[in-house]
């Protein structure tokens, strides 16, 4: 064998992967060095940061009001979640199971409210929610409750508004994986005495565990920061970790402090990755990493 | 206990507004290798799925061992199949696919074990028990296949175009061996093929499927030697078609067609003078000479010579325009393209068979 030739290709190789690099390196890599140092770093008495090396940011989270918010945010990251695999599962797992047609018009109707900005789409929640809101007059109109049910700044509300905000991620991501499905398997199973149930449970859930997976993980991540919706719906009652960090960063201007909340986040959310790997056996992660 | 494994009486299904079978009976006995044979969609994957309860049928019923399991579900019948594309579970291994059955049926995990290595000696895949799917070849996977619907001990095997994903040399390897399970194992085989030559190489019985519809059920010499219809004989043995009326009835047929006068003989089918009758000659029975104006037979141009499957197929036409295919060992011969032949066969070579057009089905 020629070894030259081999080289050569491997340089070309290098070369058409320099940009990648140079892009992970300067835009995402960089970033996070930087938030790294500075969660280590003083804040300074009046303005800014002080060069000092310091645990004092990490420290400061274990205060007992630092910790409830972590443990709020979880809280509700993994109600969100349950919530949203509980109805985003057999939504993905039908989807699939329509036909080329049917599953063209679901798609662009999951598509569509994209189209609208997060923000405003939000604000329709508040419409929705609001005391004397169309659900309250819904509601009272059919008799059903006498009085306003002061939905908005509320937890459910929040909570909904989770729900809504991330459905689609695990919609998509169930249904590429059970688009993948080979239905001959499940009659295969049925076919060697497996009862439906039991043909979903030991084949279909089987196979698409890994879409439910991504699908918790694309959902439970952006759960824990998404604080514009707590902060929209939820008013000032629920602070979750995503408002902790804005509030640190804007109105406290305690960069340090803010950084660090960051990084713990980031560390929360790798490890849960961490775990999804260990349950998925090591598989490619649908539509992930 | 009967002789008949399995009955299908007056089966009808269709998929929107096709009928994919047309009022078929069918009886299985104990023990043998039947074949259905027929094109793609002429319902005999439909037929094999009705008999393992994954499509109910629109009317008529399903008897396995003289109870009928018409509306019976698949995981209560006592049934297996292989399926076309094997369709093993890629989560599990070998063994676990082989023992998913047995497992369902909360038999106990010693037993679970016996049975698995059992079945893996049994396809020769004995070292193979903690492999996946995915690192198998075909031919593995298709024995693995065989392995699990055999582990549940089905009083039928329903193998649906089993060999269709394998190269030929495999595919002859693989017929020997499911000929030989079958033999050792006593159960009823239904195989499904598209392919006459392995309908013809492993079945006791083969039932040519047209339409939704049995042409002809019989033994593979009953089908080779003695087709029935028209469309069995050039199916089963790839036999020129000719088409013409009776001139003369008796032990030998003399049929009048456009090109010429043939003779032919009359297995199972009355001729009487007069009638329209088809007649079919396989390739290998067509013989040519050079033209000459007082010899018997049928003259003939040839028009094409190609060399194809080890045999050289010449393609002759007829004074009527329509061709007839003869063909040689060897890869070439003597007569050009463009010479005048004349065509004939041996009066036994030819069969009187019926000519049942498509739209009559």
């Amino acid at each position: 064998m020629n070894k030259h030739p081999q080289k050569a290709k491997n340089r070309g190789y290098w070369l058409t992967l320099l940009p990648l690099y140079l892009f992970t390196i300067i835009f995402v890599g960089a970033p996070l060095l930087y938030m790294l140092v500075l969660s280590f770093l003083q804040r300074a008495e009046t303005w800014g940061i002080t060069g000092q090396f310091t645990f004092r940011n990490y420290a400061q989270i274990f205060q007992p009001v630092y910790l409830k918010t972590f443990a709020d945010s979880l809280k509700l990251a993994f109600l969100s979640t349950g919530i949203i695999a509980l109805i985003g599962y057999p939504f993905g797992y039908f989807m699939a199971k329509l036909s080329p047609k049917g599953k063209k018009w679901m798609m662009l109707a999951l598509m569509v409210p994209f189209w609208t900005n997060s923000l405003i789409r939000l604000y329709g929640w508040i419409i929705i929610f609001r005391a004397n809101g169309t659900l309250d007059q819904i509601l009272m109109g059919l008799n059903i409750t006498q009085s306003p049910l002061k939905l908005l700044y509320t937890y459910p509300a929040v909570v909904v508004g989770m729900v809504y905000a991330l459905l689609q991620f695990m919609i998509f991501s169930v249904y590429s994986s059970a688009e993948k499905m080979d239905w001959k398997l499940v009659e295969a199973a049925r076919d060697l005495g497996a009862s439906p149930l039991k043909a979903f449970l030991t084949v279909t859930l089987k196979l698409t565990l890994p879409g439910l997976l991504s699908g918790v993980i694309l959902t439970f991540i952006p759960s824990m920061g998404l604080f514009f919706i707590a902060d929209i719906l939820g008013g000032n009652k629920v602070v979750l970790v995503g408002s902790l960090i804005q509030d640190q960063l804007v109105k406290a201007h305690n960069t340090p402090f803010a950084a660090a909340l960051s990084v713990v986040l980031m560390l929360m959310t790798t490890l849960m990755i961490a775990l999804y790997k260990k349950i998925a056996g090591g598989k490619e992660l649908e539509g992930l990493i | 206990m009967s002789d008949q494994i399995l009955q299908l009486k007056q089966i009808e299904k269709s998929f929107g507004n096709t009928k994919v079978l047309d009022g078929i009976d069918l009886q299985l006995h104990r023990g043998e290798f039947i074949t259905l044979l027929g094109a793609s969609g002429c319902g005999k994957t439909t037929t094999l799925r009705i008999i393992a309860g994954l499509e109910t049928p629109d009317s008529g019923s399903v008897l396995l061992d003289g109870v009928d399991v018409t509306a019976v579900p698949p995981e209560k019948r006592n049934v297996n199949t292989v399926f076309q594309n094997y369709a093993l579970f890629p989560h599990m291994s070998v063994a676990d696919n082989i023992g998913y059955g047995l497992k369902l049926k909360k038999v106990s995990k010693s037993e679970i074990q016996a049975k698995v290595k059992e079945m893996l000696e049994l396809v020769q895949l004995s070292e193979y028990g903690s492999r996946m799917p995915a690192e198998l070849s075909g031919g593995q996977r298709q024995r693995v296949a065989i392995a699990r619907a055999l582990a549940v001990q089905p009083q039928i095997l329903l193998l649906d175009e089993p060999l269709g994903a394998l190269d030929l040399q495999l595919r002859r390897q693989m017929q020997f061996e499911l000929k030989r399970l079958q033999k050792q194992l006593g159960i009823t085989f239904l195989y499904i093929t598209h392919d006459q030559e392995e309908a013809l190489n492993m079945s006791d019985r083969i039932a040519v499927m047209r339409q939704g519809r049995f042409e002809q059920i019989g033994t593979p010499n009953e089908i080779y030697d003695s087709p029935k219809t028209a469309y069995v004989a050039k199916f089963v043995g790839e036999a020129n078609i000719l088409k013409g009326k009776v001139t003369q009835s008796g032990k030998v047929v003399c049929v009048e067609t456009a090109a010429g006068t043939a003779l032919a003989i009359c297995k199972r089918c009355g001729a009487a003078e007069g009638k329209s009758v088809s007649i079919a000659v396989r390739s290998e029975n067509v013989s040519f000479a050079p033209y000459q104006p007082d010899a018997q037979g049928l003259a003939a141009v040839i028009r094409e010579k190609n060399f194809a499957g080890g045999m050289l197929r010449i393609v002759l036409e007829l004074k009527d325009g329509q061709t007839l295919i003869a063909s040689r060992h060897g890869i070439d011969l003597p007569a050009q393209v463009g010479d005048e032949m004349t065509v004939f066969w041996n009066a036994e070579q030819a069969i009187v068979v019926e000519d049942v057009e498509e739209g009559k089905l």
